[in-house]
């Protein structure tokens, strides 16, 4: 109702308005372009900011302190703040004003331009930054993948049939199914006994905590977790506290070949299991307590309710959930490379794919680890968007 | 399903007995998850000497030996370990990083909800189909796209591709909730003589405040706690270094000193605990609206 008002109000403005706002808009437009192309340039130079502070004094009359900042530059925190409000302003600003200068623009054609026109400014940077994001990176990568390096043959070849790939592939299914599942039943598991006790959110705020924490926090918090020292030594990991109170010998958790792998799929069970137990925490709740009553009632055990009733009414939230974790956990990079960097058989798919193309610049064969793992991706999304259509998402 | 309400008849404490296994289990596993973030904090102030020499709990189990409690490595991590001007550059690259695609996801959205264009089924469809392309995917292009453009190592640069990468979870996210908005409303507006534009900022911004509120939590949660994206283009220098990548520098250069990496990474985990804590409503909200980031 506000708008409609707002709206009538406009038609019945004072001229000196109207004018104003026809010909400032543009002008903001234009205004936001240069600020843009300015600001480009700018945050491209070195020495942009002590520029800037020194035209700025000069401009107000300061022309002791310009001059002073011209010849010794300005300290590194003050040329930061600089920065950082050129960059708000420009990146916040700026790209407003271009959208509020194109819609007006637009808005002096015809009618039936202004409708032909008009949806391609709202879409148009979107598109524009798709394109040269995602769009050309993709078949650009393809075709890296299939021609430069050692030419398809080879890059591809390196991928299926070097001894560290295979084991870096076998890596990457061990972290898909037990990550994914891992995280998946813990998160049920964990949505079902919170449901029962008082103070359940406080519960799954602790229990979802870490997404908030960078994989490489992540893997810091638990790199000292695993912490080694020889035996005799104070072991100041957690891990080895607890192992060797029980009179084993401290285990280098993180080098010993494969068990490395499982204690890394470990940190990401321990990132993904909140995420998981919060969806199928919402799922759970909206089951119709009736049903579950009834069960119980017909004496069915806490066992059976679980299995036979919970377990596939939520079922399509458990597949969200599942093609969620299974997705990012495909693509896990950060947790290998901070803990490990691959090494002692850890390796994965996107680590090794970033070393490839960083470290060796071997680009052939980083493009055809690039375009493994879309090709894994694919069908997993594939499950994940059907499933979203029959639960009338997205659609 | 809570656990009184099968038992409303039996005494008080048969309720309790009852009710502990689970209760105990929950906290439990409360404890289990919360531990190892426990650990970093609590070693995080305590001396270097005195984190080699005995486990964290030591000092728990011993609080008031003041003697054992120390902030300067955080003083060590912030300034000569560079954490402090990594910090400010995360700052600069997440709030533009965050802003700029969920502006133009906004306008996109809002055009393919509610404007009638040729290819909007394709494009849209499109659009969601790059949900599935893996960041990999474009790092080999863009990094030599930006070395043509000289935009490596640039803020620049970096917003326009976290900006990029957002972008198809952004619309995706924000078209569902914008196309949700009733026919009525947005039509009664245009009769009443509003242009899209008028509709788009005065009518759906105000509407789609939750939805962008949740994308605009993922997407700075996603940016800050970057490290693929800022390591290749934005490098390792002390100058542009993000916390994340300050953090894997650290890692590489003083791998057991514990001390600075414990500070240093909970310093890189403040931000997002406080947006997190302080958001969590339209975080969860989000996710379960829409949870298909690629």
């Amino acid at each position: 109702m506000t708008t409609t008002t707002t709206t009538r109000q406009r038609t019945s403005e004072p001229r000196g308005v109207v004018v104003a706002r026809r010909v400032g808009a543009p002008l903001a437009g234009l205004a936001g372009l240069l600020a843009i192309g300015w600001a480009i340039g700018f945050l491209v130079e070195p020495d942009g900011p002590a520029r800037l502070l020194a035209g700025i004094y000069g401009f107000v009359g300061l022309e002791g302190e310009a001059q002073a900042i011209r010849e010794r530059g300005i300290p590194s925190l003050t040329s930061k703040l600089v920065l950082g409000v050129v960059a708000l302003t420009v990146g916040v600003g700026a790209v407003w004003a271009v959208f509020i200068g194109a819609n007006a623009a637009v808005e002096r054609l015809g009618a039936r331009w202004r409708a032909q026109v008009l949806p391609w400014v709202f879409i148009g940077p979107a598109l524009l930054l798709l394109g040269a994001f995602l769009v050309f990176p993709m078949a650009s990568t393809i075709g890296t993948s299939l021609s430069e390096g050692e030419g398809a043959a080879g890059n591809f070849g390196f991928v299926f049939s070097d001894a560290s790939m295979l084991i870096a592939l076998r890596n990457n299914v061990l972290w898909l199914l037990l990550a994914t599942g891992g995280s998946v039943a813990l998160g049920l598991v964990i949505a079902m006994l919170v449901d029962r006790v008082k103070r359940e959110a406080l519960a799954k705020t602790f229990i979802f905590l870490p997404m908030a924490i960078s994989m490489v926090g992540a893997a810091v918090i638990w790199r000292f977790v695993y912490a080694w020292a020889p035996a005799g030594q104070p072991q100041i990991g957690g891990a080895n506290a607890i192992w060797t109170a029980f009179g084993n010998d401290p285990v280098a958790w993180l080098q010993v070949p494969t068990l490395n792998t499982f204690a890394l799929i470990l940190i990401m069970v321990w990132l993904q299991t909140g995420f998981a137990m919060v969806i199928l925490s919402a799922a759970i709740k909206g089951l119709p307590s009736e049903v579950i009553e009834a069960a119980r009632i017909d004496g069915a055990r806490e066992s059976q309710v679980f299995f036979r009733i919970v377990v596939p009414m939520i079922r399509g939230s458990i597949i969200t959930v599942a093609t969620t974790i299974a997705i990012v956990v495909l693509k896990v990079f950060d947790i290998v490379f901070v803990t490990t960097g691959g090494r002692f058989e850890s390796d994965v798919v996107a680590n090794r794919m970033f070393t490839e193309f960083f470290r060796f610049r071997n680009f052939g064969h980083a493009a055809a680890l690039a375009v493994v793992l879309f090709i894994a991706v694919v069908p997993i999304m594939v499950i994940n968007v059907r499933n979203l259509r029959r639960q009338g998402i997205g659609s | 399903m809570t656990a009184s309400r099968g038992s409303v008849h039996l005494p008080r404490w048969e309720r309790i007995v009852r009710a502990a296994p689970v209760r105990i289990a929950v906290v439990l596993i409360v404890a289990v998850w919360s531990l190892p973030t426990v650990g970093l904090f609590v070693s995080s102030l305590r001396p270097s000497a005195n984190i080699r020499a005995s486990g964290w709990w030591e000092a728990v189990l011993h609080p008031f030996e003041s003697a054992q409690w120390t902030v300067a490595n955080y003083a060590g991590v912030l300034g000569a370990d560079g954490m402090g001007e990594a910090f400010l550059n995360s700052i600069i690259v997440t709030i533009p990083a965050t802003a700029i695609p969920i502006t133009m996801a906004a306008f996109a959205a809002y055009a393919f909800a509610w404007m009638r264009f040729p290819g909007r089924g394709i494009l849209f469809a499109l659009v969601v189909g790059l949900l599935v392309v893996p960041i990999q995917m474009a790092l080999i292009p863009v990094l030599r796209l930006y070395t043509q453009l000289d935009l490596n190592g640039t803020f620049v640069g970096t917003w326009l591709a976290h900006a990029g990468f957002g972008l198809p979870l952004a619309i995706f996210l924000l078209f569902n909730f914008i196309s949700q908005i009733p026919r009525d409303l947005i039509e009664s507006a245009h009769i009443d003589g509003a242009s899209h534009y008028q509709v788009f900022t005065r009518l759906v911004l105000p509407l789609a405040i939750p939805a962008l509120a949740s994308f605009a939590i993922f997407q700075f949660l996603w940016v800050w706690n970057d490290l693929l994206v800022a390591l290749v283009y934005l490098g390792t220098d002390s100058e542009v270094a993000t916390m994340p990548a300050r953090l894997n520098e650290l890692v590489g250069s003083k791998g057991e000193a514990w001390h600075v990496l414990t500070a240093g990474a909970f310093l890189t985990m403040i931000v997002p605990l406080v947006v997190f804590l302080a958001l969590q409503r339209y975080f969860v909200r989000g996710i379960l609206t829409g949870s298909v980031k690629a």
